[in-house]
């Protein structure tokens, strides 16, 4: 690849390559390839694995541009725009950058600007732009809703985007996509240029990052209902390849110069993204964790293993501890603490402690001062720290592509292998731990689905853009659509958001004398005024996050002292004061919980009272699922296995029954006074809790009173008075529950109010600072936005934000395509055993009973029960 | 007064509606699972706080709430007047968000207020947010309104205040449970006073253990929380701040 792409004396300038010789170093090809495709214009997407320079890569060719302009007397804007989805990632960059910078003296300029990023820096960096601006999706937006954004980015020669598979499949990647498309529009020889990760398909990423523009219909038959001059290329996926640049570097095409191609029968054009693939890494050395060969039957901790854990530390240089939740990040530090016997420096690092804290664990590990730390998804990414060599992973993997980014983080060389140990915490876990390793060992990777833009991610961006400049309909339609998330949006669709940004978008027209946005007499629309506009920009971007609460040391008149953290709402909720529970590695008590405080003492509890916590946030991977249903079904398999697994196996096939990848296995069964249905779908534990609601209503209706049900990863289980044996299954299994049954489930069920609160604020129907009601006293008064949801959801059920709503709980919040694809795979595959007692693969299932959710209206459950506890008092 | 103040035993039974029976300074009241207050024997229908047209004037400011909040304020206030019958509806306070939202009322949620006073006494009680009363509208205009021993009046009075009913605080309700959080809007009564809930549909609440509410009661009160179709009555022990 080198070779066609040019050889280093044509590619890099002298001061280049001298810089890479004084280091000992040669330019790899693909970081050479990269410098090829920007001299050609070529947008460009890089995959590589971690350690492979795959961040200079990026940047090289933007150095070497700046390096050989002339200079200039007045300030030129920004060059370059550097995206990460981490501001730590974008602060990291920016110190790696300055090595090649400062020692080649360059005459760049390379700032980072995030929400950390002091405001006097960012008023300079607004009124004079450094050369390269390193940033996050968030700025990013803020920026483009600027007033002067058309100033600010008309050099804008590049855009690098880093950890891209990380950020497309998501709303940040909508909101992204569509500043892509306006960074496009202001800058059109703007480059595209993305970083990637191993990612399974290559195409999805490149299909959303690439600028999807039309031209005249020729053949006029692709169809498009938008009153557009526009034909839109459909599906670019697949074109990139065949398209690729010429290899020799030729000059920058003109502006507006675009790969040509002819589908069904019209003339469109996009602009391909060019792939550049860096070299393959060793393969990682994955082993598994048997702790005296057996493997629990139950449990999501792992403490059965922590000896050993702690020995492969000892063994290392430094351990990363990666584990799925912050309960068990907690969990797993305080056990190995209590096995410290060497005093090995060992640190905790997860999202709900203090930022400062987390800086600190960081700094120390950069260092090298530091032996191991327990982490979550926090350090997934990004920040690269040499020293680390093996990489544990604590309990299931829940998906191929998240362990090989976690490996990944060990041994930034590229010819020396990762090492990586799996800690199965129960028998599935097993099952799955296996499918992980083999599929890593195949190099095969679960990938996100391409998604289809998001409404109110539109919204924000359509305000965004009125605060900016006056916009025409037309012309902003056209630039959306070549955003790849959003380059099939409907006509009616985008007339319908806009319309919402105006006047909240009501069947009922009384807002519209209060426009948010107005249409000036040439026809193009604007903000109001400077108040919309600024209320705008204090609420840009894509996250919302759980409601969190401080964690603070409650001093001894009971107010709140130093901050030690942040807790979501949701895990306090299941605290009462004077419950002991774990948090930054200590035992903590709680004492009272004050407006956005919680006040805690310490305690010297060593066994805090736990509050049942679900094993993982993460869903098993689609794919991982199908590896260990196949596993399973395959005996001659089953060898790779440690023993007592496969004798749990084998007793399950003796018991029971053991069913193809395809099928369903259904158990019925007596224990105790219940009559339990046990189901092993294999499609994670979102998926299966929909499936138990929707099944517990059919239940029901069948006259079969389900009294409760228990969901994990790999099974679901229903319990009722009445045997369970004769029920046609198949008419229980039907897909048709997801039709009426779902809409009224759904309708009904928190995750629509929480879904609905989320799209609200990231639409700008309400703030995420929503001013509460200030009554004289000062006092707030909650103002839900369940109640908003109540009233819409009466009154205009088909409004735009209920349809956002809908769409995010369908797929993020119940995984409903999911469900559809595993009801659609079981047609007809059902196989139902009746067993007089339970089964081995029931075990881990059952264990987890007394986490259960009643069916029905939980919470009025709760206020009834709070009833009779008043009841019962009065009446002692 | 004695040092151990004996224990004292509310009265409370649910009444067919799903509402609550108990007695406040004496007189038997139904704490209605809308948040509505019913007399029986005046035949009474008592609401506080409708915040009518909350959402424009949202709107007004930029932010585009749902331009159906009164009209289903007022949908909800004719099915309870459609379940009771009363003689009377006494408005009390807070029945407009704001001085000009009268005027931003729609032809249709103007029409139903003036049938609301038809066949009936409609009463106004002034508040904070609507001290003139309405300006148009049909109905008498008062400051509070004594009836059956009972005194009714938008914002509770400081100290001792037997027989009062009254709203403006909006009170909410926050239970704590292992199994998860719920929190409701409610009516808090010490079988002395009593404060409604909020009756508007954008109307927010406000948790019952804010100093906002300390002081107004003699004893630890009891919250009728408004459930699903019923009030349900939750001792003081079970509450929860936010």
């Amino acid at each position: 690849m080198a070779d066609a792409a040019g050889s280093p004396a044509d590619l890099l300038p002298q001061r280049f390559r001298d810089w890479f010789a004084g280091r000992g170093w040669a330019a790899r090809s693909h970081q050479l390839e990269m410098v090829a495709k920007a001299r050609a214009g070529r947008d460009a997407l890089l995959i590589a694995p971690t350690g492979g320079g795959k961040t200079l890569a990026g940047f090289l060719p933007s150095l070497i541009e700046l390096a050989e302009r002339p200079p200039a007397n007045s300030p030129r804007g920004l060059h370059t725009i550097y995206i990460s989805p981490l501001k730590a990632l974008a602060v990291d960059v920016e110190r790696n950058l300055g090595a090649p910078i400062l020692e080649m003296g360059l005459p760049v300029v390379a700032e980072s600007r995030t929400g950390d990023t002091g405001i006097s820096r960012r008023q300079r960096q607004r009124v004079k732009p450094p050369d390269i601006l390193l940033t996050t999706p968030e700025q990013l937006a803020l920026l483009c809703a600027w007033e002067g954004a058309r100033l600010y980015f008309e050099n804008l020669a590049c855009v690098i985007l880093d950890e891209i598979h990380t950020l497309h499949a998501s709303k940040r990647g909508d909101l992204l996509a569509l500043d892509l498309a306006r960074l496009q529009a202001l800058a059109p020889h703007m480059r595209r240029v993305g970083l990637s990760a191993t990612v399974d398909d290559p195409e999805v990423i490149k299909a959303w990052m690439a600028s999807h523009r039309g031209v005249e219909v020729v053949g006029g038959g692709a169809g498009s209902s938008a009153p557009s001059t526009t034909s839109w290329s459909s599906s670019p996926v697949g074109t990139g390849e065949e398209l690729a640049a010429p290899t020799s570097p030729v000059p920058p095409p003109r502006a507006g110069e675009r790969d040509h191609e002819v589908v069904e029968g019209a003339l469109v054009s996009h602009r391909s993204i060019d792939l550049v693939r860096g070299p393959g890494g060793a393969q990682p050395i994955v082993d598994l964790l048997l702790s005296e060969g057996r493997v629990p039957w139950a449990g999501h901790t792992a403490q059965h293993a922590m000896a050993e854990v702690y020995e492969a530390i000892k063994r290392a240089r430094t351990a990363l501890v990666f584990v799925n939740t912050r309960f068990q990040a907690e969990f797993a530090f305080q056990e190995l603490w209590r096995l410290n016997e060497d005093a090995l420096p060992i640190a905790l690092h997860h999202g709900s402690l203090a930022a400062e804290q987390r800086r600190k664990v960081e700094a120390a590990m950069a260092r090298g001062g530091l032996r191991a730390v327990v982490c979550t998804s926090t350090l997934d990414l990004g920040i690269d720290w040499g020293d680390v060599d093996l990489v544990i992973q604590l309990a299931s993997p829940k998906g191929a592509s998240r362990m090989v980014q976690r490996i990944g983080r060990a041994n930034h060389r590229l010819d020396e292998p990762s090492r990586a140990l799996f800690v199965p915490a129960n028998r599935f876990e097993m099952l799955e731990c296996q499918a992980a390793r083999e599929a890593i060992a195949e190099n095969r990777l679960d990938g996100d689905p391409p998604r289809v833009g998001a409404l109110d991610v539109l919204a924000q961006h359509v305000m965004g853009c009125a605060c900016s400049e006056p916009f025409d309909m037309l012309a902003l339609f056209d630039e959306v659509r070549s955003a790849g998330p959003y380059r099939d949006l409907s006509w009616e669709d985008f007339e319908a958001v806009v319309d919402f940004v105006s006047t909240g978008g009501y069947a009922l027209k009384t807002y519209d004398r209060f426009r948010r946005i107005v249409q000036l007499p040439d026809g193009r629309w604007k903000v109001r005024d400077l108040n919309v506009a600024q209320r705008h920009r204090l609420n840009v971007g894509a996250i919302v996050s759980p409601a969190m609460l401080s964690v603070r040391i409650a001093t001894r008149r009971g107010q709140g002292g130093r901050k030690i953290g942040e807790i979501e709402e949701g895990m306090l909720e299941m605290l009462d004061p004077g419950d002991t529970f774990l948090f930054g590695g200590q035992v903590w008590a709680l004492a009272e919980v004050t407006n956005l405080d919680v006040l805690v003492r310490p305690a010297n509890d060593r066994d805090p009272k736990m509050p049942s916590w679900g094993s993982s946030k993460f869903a098993l991977s689609t794919y991982l699922a199908k590896r260990v249903r196949q596993l399973m079904f395959d005996e001659s398999h089953w060898k790779v296995l440690p023993t007592d697994v496969r004798e749990w196996l084998e007793l399950q096939k003796d018991r029971s029954l053991i069913v193809s990848e395809q099928e369903l296995l259904l158990e019925t069964f007596p224990k105790g006074r219940r009559n339990f249905l046990v189901a092993y779908p294999f499609e994670g534990r979102l998926a299966h809790t929909t499936l138990a609601m929707l099944l517990t209503r059919r239940l029901e209706r069948m006259g079969v009173g389900p009294l409760g049900f228990v969901c994990n990863d790999y099974a679901l289980a229903v319990w009722a008075l009445e045997p369970l044996d004769g029920l046609d299954f198949g008419e229980l299994f039907a897909e048709d529950m997801l039709g009426d049954d779902l809409e009224a489930w759904l309708s009904e069920s928190f995750m629509m109010k929480r879904a609905f609160k989320g799209c609200a604020i990231i639409a700008g129907l309400i703030e995420k600072r929503f001013p509460g009601e200030q009554q004289k006293t000062g006092r707030q008064i909650t103002f839900s936005t369940d109640l908003i949801y109540d009233v819409l959801r009466r009154h205009e059920p088909d409004h735009l934000l209920l349809r956002c709503a809908r769409a995010d709980a369908a797929t993020g919040l119940v995984d409903v395509a999911r469900l559809g694809d595993l009801l659609a795979r079981i047609k007809g595959r059902i196989r139902h055993i009746a067993l007089d007692h339970l089964s081995p693969f029931s075990v881990p299932i059952l264990l987890e009973i007394g986490k259960e959710r009643s069916p029905g209206d939980a919470r009025e459950t709760i206020l009834a029960e709070a009833e009779e506890d008043l009841i019962a008092e009065a009446s002692q | 007064m004695n040092d151990v103040a004996p224990a004292f035993t509310y009265a409370f039974a649910a009444s067919p509606c799903g509402g609550l029976r108990t007695a406040v300074g004496g007189t038997d009241v139904t704490l209605r699972a809308s948040g509505a207050l019913w007399l029986e024997a005046a035949r009474i229908l008592v609401v506080a706080d409708l915040h009518l047209e909350k959402g424009s004037a949202y709107a007004a400011r930029g932010q585009m709430l749902p331009p159906y909040d009164t009209r289903e304020t007022l949908r909800r206030l004719a099915a309870e007047v459609a379940a009771t019958a009363p003689a009377a509806v006494v408005l009390l306070g807070d029945t407009f968000h704001d001085r000009k939202a009268e005027g931003r009322l729609s032809a249709a949620d103007a029409g139903a207020l003036v049938a609301l006073a038809e066949g009936r006494r409609l009463v106004w009680v002034v508040g904070n947010h609507d001290a003139d009363g309405p300006r148009a509208l049909p109905g008498e205009t008062v400051d509070e309104i004594r009836v059956e021993g009972l005194v009714l009046r938008h914002e509770p009075q400081a100290g001792a205040q037997p027989g009062e009913v009254a709203g403006h605080l909006h009170p909410a309700a926050r239970v704590v449970a292992p199994r998860g959080t719920v929190r409701r809007r409610c009516f808090i009564t010490d079988g002395e006073r009593v404060v409604l809930p909020a009756f508007g549909a954008y109307a927010g609440g406000l948790n019952v253990r804010d100093a906002a509410f300390a002081g107004l009661f003699v004893r630890p009160p009891l919250a009728g929380a408004l459930g699903d179709r019923r009030v349900r009555a939750v001792g003081w022990r079970q509450l929860a701040g936010d």
